[in-house]
């Protein structure tokens, strides 16, 4: 009976026309816990994909690159200069979409499902020292990986300017 | 004058030591990534070596203050020069430097009739002021960081500056300069414009039998990373030729600056400081040792 309701629901609110929303509270894999509604799209990414998979490749691919998230989340959780703004964090979600965010903005040809980059650390007060800290995690995740330091930076360039979103004013 | 800019020296070491001091028991130092504050530039702020950046001395991000102390060693065929002093960054935003600099004519100092071990001495006080732009976040365009500043430098050799046609004993450089970190080709890039009078820096004085006019030069560094640590490059910086005894040269370097860890670097150079008062294809090594926190 509840579950013909939430159906019943559901298909209201597709009528109505916010889709997106609703697929994405409805869509939550086995480990991760729900969040509140959005509107997934990869302008949330905030960042244009590179043309070519070139760089990508030094990555290992989408493999490599969920490696190298789980590396810089595994590194974070427990870094003493910023573990407390995770503590309350969905760390499997947040491996998820920071794997998709790579691929996608490396031109790997994934798509991102994760929220927004302003909204998402909005109120977190990260400052510029722990935006810095959490790029040497990533640092270290991929030269575990083995990615060539030229390639590391082509990452990091894509990244950098999300500072301006990430870091509290 | 002698007064002021003693303190201020003696100020500028100090702090340092005060901050380090107050701030050991967090056992964290500085915020930024490794060498993207530069190096100490021989002039004392931050810069590549020769020439000076648009980036602000020390580890710390605009949340902080941090700085940086420098000794530097030039060996060139007929001179040594060596210098010293630290900057201070207030916030990533201004930063304020003094410099010693000995310039010991060795042997060389008797065949200009100076006496053996003839040393001219310099200081110089700096002050930085960032006005756009970030070299390291700003990777979706091509703004580089820029930076207006001004260097008062006073040699202590007037009699000597005078005598070889030298205007003036002190005197004050004014710059602008660009620098932009391009993470996609994992290079550095950096360049800017002096309005200056001074000869060999100022080593020599200010202004000259030949010309006593502000002039512009152009300073540039260009640097490949090669690794988190070590960056390896090559400068240029253009000089006014204002003395009539000795014609000035241009000085260039090759560059390779490595960072042990976030406090200590070292910079290690080839330079190319061309003919110095008459002695010419003055060429050797730099080395610079450099603590930032
Ligand atoms: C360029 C740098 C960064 C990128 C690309 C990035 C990316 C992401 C992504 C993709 C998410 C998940 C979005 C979602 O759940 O829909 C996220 C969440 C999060 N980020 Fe970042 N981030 C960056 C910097 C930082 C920094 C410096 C910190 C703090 C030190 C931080 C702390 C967090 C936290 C705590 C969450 C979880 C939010 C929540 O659970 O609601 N992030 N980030």
């Amino acid at each position: 009976m509840r579950h013909l309701t939430s159906r019943a629901v559901l298909a209201a609110v597709l009528a109505l026309g916010v889709a997106g929303a609703a697929f994405a509270q409805d869509a939550v894999p086995p480990d991760e816990k729900p969040v509140d509604p959005y509107v997934p799209s990869n302008a949330n990414a905030a960042a244009a994909p590179r043309a070519d998979a070139r760089v990508f490749e030094a990555f290992h691919g989408k493999a490599g690159l969920t490696r190298i998230a789980a590396g810089l989340v595994d590194r974070s959780i427990v870094d003493p200069r910023i573990k407390d703004i995770f503590a309350t964090t969905d760390v499997p979600r947040l491996k998820r979409t920071l794997a998709e965010q790579f691929c996608f903005v490396l031109g790997g040809g994934c798509d991102y499902t994760g929220r927004d980059m302003a909204s998402v650390h909005k109120d977190m007060g990260v400052t510029d020292k722990d935006f810095n800290a959490l790029v040497e995690n990533l640092q270290a995740a991929m030269a575990v990986e083995g990615v060539p330091f030229f390639a590391q930076n082509q990452l990091l360039a894509k990244l950098a300017p999300m500072q301006r979103k990430v870091v509290a004013r | 004058m002698k007064l002021p800019v003693a303190t201020a020296l003696a100020w500028a070491l100090i702090t340092p030591l005060a901050i380090t001091g107050a701030s050991a028991a967090e056992l964290q130092t500085g915020g930024k990534l490794l060498l993207t504050g530069g190096v100490s530039a021989l002039e004392g702020g931050a810069g590549g070596g020769l020439a000076t950046w648009g980036v602000i001395a020390g580890n710390e991000t605009r949340d902080g203050i941090g700085g940086k102390v420098h000794a530097t060693f030039i060996d060139v065929s007929d001179y040594t020069l060596r210098a010293y002093g630290g900057a201070v960054g207030f916030h990533d935003r201004v930063e304020l430097s003094a410099t010693r600099q000995d310039f010991d004519t060795g042997p060389t100092g008797a065949k200009l009739g100076l006496g053996k071990g003839f040393t001219f001495k310099q200081t110089i006080l700096g002050a930085k002021l960032r006005v756009l732009g970030d070299a390291v976040y700003d990777q979706d365009r091509w703004l580089p960081q820029v930076a207006i500043g001004a260097q008062y430098k006073t040699n202590d050799q007037g009699d000597i500056v005078h005598a070889v046609g030298g205007q003036h004993d002190s005197g004050v450089d004014y710059y602008v300069a660009a620098t932009k970190l391009l993470l996609n080709q994992s290079l550095v890039l950096s360049g800017a414009v002096r309005a200056t009078k001074a000869n060999q820096t100022g080593l020599l004085g200010f202004g000259g039998d030949k010309s006593d006019r502000y002039k512009a030069q152009f300073e540039g560094s260009a640097g490949v990373l090669l690794s988190k640590r070590l960056v390896v490059g090559g400068e240029y910086r253009s000089k006014p030729s204002n003395l009539g005894f000795a014609k000035e040269d241009d000085w260039m370097d090759l560059f390779a600056a490595y960072a042990i860890n976030k406090t200590v670097s070292v910079t290690a150079a080839y330079v190319d400081l061309g003919d110095i008062a008459t002695f010419r294809n003055q060429r050797g090594l730099y080395v610079s040792l450099q603590a930032g926190f």
